[in-house]
C-alpha cells in the first residue's frame, strides 16, 4: 500500500532540501531590469532547487482533508547534486507514520530521460522499482505532487513576465503539452531578491484557480535563504498540507554511495541524526 | 462458535485501539533503552464454499501482536521482530520470530547481518525464480497480510561492495522450507495419495535437518549500470517445498541447485524486468525418477506503468518448462498425473488509489492457460487514520484440474477482513 503513496516523493524531495526552500545565496543583490524571462527562470531554477553540493532535512507533513482531519508523515530526506542544473540523488527515509516506519524512496533524477525510483519496504526486505511517469499524482497522499517538490523542468512550460513589483517577479506559465497537466497555466511569485518561489497559483481549464503553493517561513541557512515552512492549498476540496523543514544542513559531504542498493537495505544512520 | 471468536478478537482490537489513542498523548515508550513499535491485528477468513476436506468453514481467525524492537550502537545494530497470536482457526496461543539479527559493517566494503531474517531479491511480481528464501504460502493464501508471504530464515548474510560489482551470500546452516500447504488450514492435492487431502491427513515430510550438512548457499552478483539493475544468481541447497517422496509417502526435498540472471530498469514510460533461471534438480539429472521433481527452466518477462494518475497497471509472463519432459512421460506411474512439458503464467495486477491515496483497490490475477486455472487476490484497503487500518478482500481459486497448482486449493476459496492497529 505504501508503494503508491510513496511513488511522488521525489517531488517532495526536491522540494524539502533542493526545491521550495532553497533559495539562492549569492545572487541576492538587487537584480537590473534587464534581465530576460529565460534568465530569471534559469537561475530560479538554479536557485531553488541546487543550492550547495548536497544536503538534509527533517520534514514534518500535516496533512488535512476538508473535514479537518489530519495525518502526518514525518521523514528525513538527503540530496546530492551530481551536476548543478542537472541530475540530482534524492534518499527519503520515513520514521512515521508507524505503518511506513523505515521505508525508504530513492529517486535518481535524470534529465532528458525518465528518472529511476526505488522503493524499499523493510518488512518484506523488497527493493522495488517504481515507474515514474505521472509527476502531478499526490505525493505520500498530501496535496503536494511530485513534481512540486523536485522541481518542474522549466522546458516543459511557456514562460512570460507578467508583471514585475518592487518585491517579485510574477510569471505565467503555460504548459507545452497541455493533455499531459492538469492545470491551464500557473502564476509564479519569484522573489528579486534571492528568485525563491513564494507562491504559485494553479488555473484549470475554465480559467478558475483551484490549487495554491505558499512558502510561510524563509530562514537563512548556511548563508542559503531557504523555505522552512511551505503550505499546499487544494481550492477545490479543501484540503492542505503544510511542511515543516527542520535540521536543514547543505554541504554535508554525502557520499555518492549512500544512494545505492546498499543504503536502501541498511539505514545509512550518520546521515539520518 | 469460531465466527463468533472472530468477532470478539476484531471487537477487542477496536476496543483497544481506543485505550491506546487515549494514552497517546504523552508516548508511553519514553524512557525505554531501545526502540519500541508494531502493531495489534485482528483478522478473520472464511471459505466461501465447503470444503468436504475441513471441519470448518473458517481457517483464519486470529489476533495478533507484533513487537519490534531496535536498538544502535556505535558499530552493530540488533532488531528483534516478534509476533505473538491467538489463532483461533487452530485453538492455540502460537508465536513467530519474524526477526532476531545483528548488524554490522567489518570493513567500508562489507556488511554483515547474522540471524533471523527475511531476505528477498529478484525482480517478479509475486513469482519468484531465483529467490529461494523461504514463502509461506499457508499465510498467503488465508488472508494474512501480504508480507507474511516471506518467511524468516535463519542466515548470515555477507554483503560485499565492490568497485566492480556486488556480492551478496547468504549461508544458511540449516536448510529452511518454506511454509508450504499441507492440510493444515489448506486442502491440497496429495499425489502420493492421488487424490486432494485436508486436515486429517496432514502431508507428513522428512525435511534435511542436519546442521551445517544440510545447508543452504544463496548468491548472488549485482550492478546498476545507469539505472538499469543487473543480477546473477546462484543457489545450492534443496527444493524448497516437497519436490518428491520417499517410499514411505512422506515428502521430500531432494538436492538442487539454481543458476540465474534477472535485469530490471526504465522501459517506455514504465518499468520492465527480465529474469530466467535453470533449476537443477541434483538427484535426478536424467529426469527419469517419477519420484523426485525433474530439471526446468524458467523465465519470466514484466512490465508496470501508471497508466493514469492513481492508476497502475502491471503484466508478467511467467514460463516453467520441464527439460527432460519426454523421460518424465516415459517413467511416469500408470494413473500418475501426467504434467506439461511447458506451464505458461499470466499475471494481471490493477490498482487504483481513491481518497488522497487513503483507499486502495486492487487486483492481482494468475492466469495458467496451460493448466486451466486462475487465482483472484481483489484486496480493498483503507487507511482510517496514520495508526487505523482496515483490509478487505478474497483469495478465489478457480481450475477444472484437481491437481494443478491453483486448482487443487479450489475449495480454499476465501473471503477476509483485518483491521490493524500500528504503534
Amino acid at each position: 500500500m505504501e508503494n503508491f503513496k510513496l511513488r511522488n516523493l521525489f517531488l517532495v524531495a526536491g522540494m524539502l532540501i533542493a526545491g521550495w526552500f532553497a533559495g539562492p545565496t549569492s545572487e541576492c543583490a538587487a537584480q537590473e531590469k534587464s534581465l530576460s524571462v529565460q534568465e530569471i527562470v534559469d537561475r530560479s531554477n538554479l536557485a531553488a532547487y541546487y543550492q550547495g553540493n548536497d544536503g538534509r532535512a527533517e520534514v514534518n507533513m500535516t496533512i488535512t482533508d476538508a473535514q479537518g482531519r489530519t495525518r502526518e508523515r514525518r521523514f528525513t530526506i538527503l540530496r546530492r547534486d551530481t551536476k548543478d542544473g542537472g541530475e540530482q540523488k534524492f534518499y527519503v527515509h520515513f520514521s512515521r507514520p508507524a505503518d511506513v516506519r523505515n521505508t525508504v524512496f530513492m529517486v535518481w533524477k535524470n534529465i532528458g530521460k525518465s528518472d529511476d525510483r526505488w522503493l524499499y519496504l523493510p518488512a518484506l526486505d523488497l527493493v522495488k522499482r517504481i515507474a515514474a511517469s505521472d509527476k502531478r499524482t499526490s505525493f505520500v497522499g498530501s496535496h503536494f505532487f511530485y513534481e512540486d517538490v523536485s522541481g518542474r523542468n522549466p522546458d516543459d512550460d511557456k514562460h512570460e513576465l507578467t508583471e514585475t513589483t518592487g518585491q517579485y517577479y510574477v510569471l505565467k506559465n503555460s504548459p507545452n503539452n497541455p493533455d499531459e497537466v492538469e492545470f491551464s497555466y500557473y502564476q509564479l511569485w519569484l522573489d528579486k531578491q534571492n528568485f525563491l518561489p513564494i507562491k504559485a497559483e494553479y488555473y484549470d481549464k475554465n480559467n478558475k484557480k483551484y490549487r495554491m503553493v505558499e512558502a510561510l517561513k524563509i530562514e537563512t541557512i548556511q548563508g542559503h535563504p531557504t523555505v522552512t515552512e511551505a503550505r499546499v492549498t487544494d481550492l477545490a476540496s479543501g484540503g492542505n498540507t503544510v511542511s515543516v523543514f527542520s535540521e536543514i544542513q547543505y554541504d554535508l559531504g554525502i557520499e555518492d554511495s549512500i544512494f545505492t542498493e546498499r543504503y536502501l537495505r541498511r539505514t545509512p544512520r550518520r546521515w539520518l541524526k | 462458535m469460531k465466527l463468533k471468536l472472530g468477532v470478539l478478537l476484531l471487537a477487542i482490537v477496536f476496543w483497544s485501539s481506543s485505550t491506546v489513542s487515549a494514552a497517546e498523548t504523552k508516548d508511553w515508550r519514553e524512557g525505554l533503552p531501545f526502540n519500541l513499535h508494531g502493531f495489534i491485528e485482528g483478522g478473520l477468513g472464511i471459505r466461501t464454499q465447503n470444503d468436504p476436506n475441513q471441519h470448518h468453514d473458517v481457517n483464519y481467525s486470529e489476533l495478533r501482536l507484533q513487537l519490534e524492537a531496535s536498538k544502535a550502537l556505535e558499530s552493530v545494530e540488533f532488531k528483534l521482530r516478534l509476533d505473538l497470536f491467538r489463532d483461533e482457526a487452530l485453538h492455540e496461543f502460537n508465536s513467530d520470530l519474524r526477526e532476531a539479527h545483528a548488524t554490522f559493517t567489518p570493513s567500508d566494503i562489507l556488511d554483515l547481518k547474522v540471524g533471523r531474517q527475511i531476505l528477498t531479491w529478484g525482480t517478479g511480481d509475486l513469482i519468484f525464480l531465483n529467490d529461494l528464501f523461504p514463502k509461506d504460502f499457508q499465510s498467503f493464501f488465508i488472508g494474512r497480510e501480504e508480507s507474511y508471504l516471506k518467511a524468516p530464515s535463519n542466515s548470515v548474510k555477507s554483503s560485499f561492495f565492490f568497485e566492480m560489482f556486488n556480492l551478496d551470500l547468504v549461508w544458511n546452516p540449516l536448510f529452511n522450507s518454506d511454509r508450504f500447504v499441507n492440510g493444515e488450514r489448506l486442502s491440497f492435492f496429495n499425489p502420493f495419495l492421488g487424490r486432494k487431502t485436508g486436515e486429517r491427513e496432514e502431508m507428513s515430510s522428512r525435511e534435511p535437518e542436519t546442521w551445517f550438512k544440510d545447508s543452504e548457499i544463496h548468491l548472488r552478483a549485482f550492478k546498476n549500470v545507469k539505472g538499469y539493475e543487473l543480477a546473477l544468481y546462484g543457489y545450492y541447497g534443496f527444493f524448497k517445498n516437497p519436490g518428491g517422496f520417499n517410499p514411505a509417502g512422506e515428502a521430500v526435498f531432494p538436492r538442487l541447485a539454481v543458476y540465474g540472471a534477472s535485469v530490471r530498469g526504465n522501459v517506455l514510460k514504465g518499468i520492465g524486468n527480465l529474469e530466467i533461471a535453470y533449476y537443477d534438480s541434483l538427484k535426478d539429472p536424467r529426469g527419469t525418477n517419477p519420484n523426485v521433481n525433474n530439471s526446468q527452466f524458467r523465465f519470466l518477462m514484466g512490465y508496470s506503468q501508471e497508466l493514469l494518475t492513481n492508476f497502475n497497471i502491471g503484466f508478467q509472463y511467467y514460463l516453467e518448462h520441464m527439460v527432460q519432459h519426454n523421460r518424465f512421460m516415459a517413467n511416469l506411474p500408470p494413473g500418475a498425473f501426467a504434467q506439461d512439458e511447458n506451464r505458461h503464467t499470466f499475471t494481471v495486477r490493477l490498482t487504483q488509489m481513491l481518497m488522497q491515496q487513503n483507499l486502495r483497490l486492487s487486483l492481482f490475477t494468475f492466469y495458467v492457460p496451460s493448466d486451466g486455472e486462475a487465482y483472484l487476490r481483489p484486496i480493498v484497503d483503507y487507511k482510517v487514520s496514520d495508526a487505523w487500518s482496515a483490509t478487505v478482500g478474497a483469495n478465489l481459486f478457480a481450475g477444472d484440474g484437481q491437481s494443478t497448482f491453483f486448482g487443487q486449493l479450489d475449495d480454499n476459496s476465501n473471503l477476509y477482513a483485518r483491521v490493524r492497529y500500528s504503534y
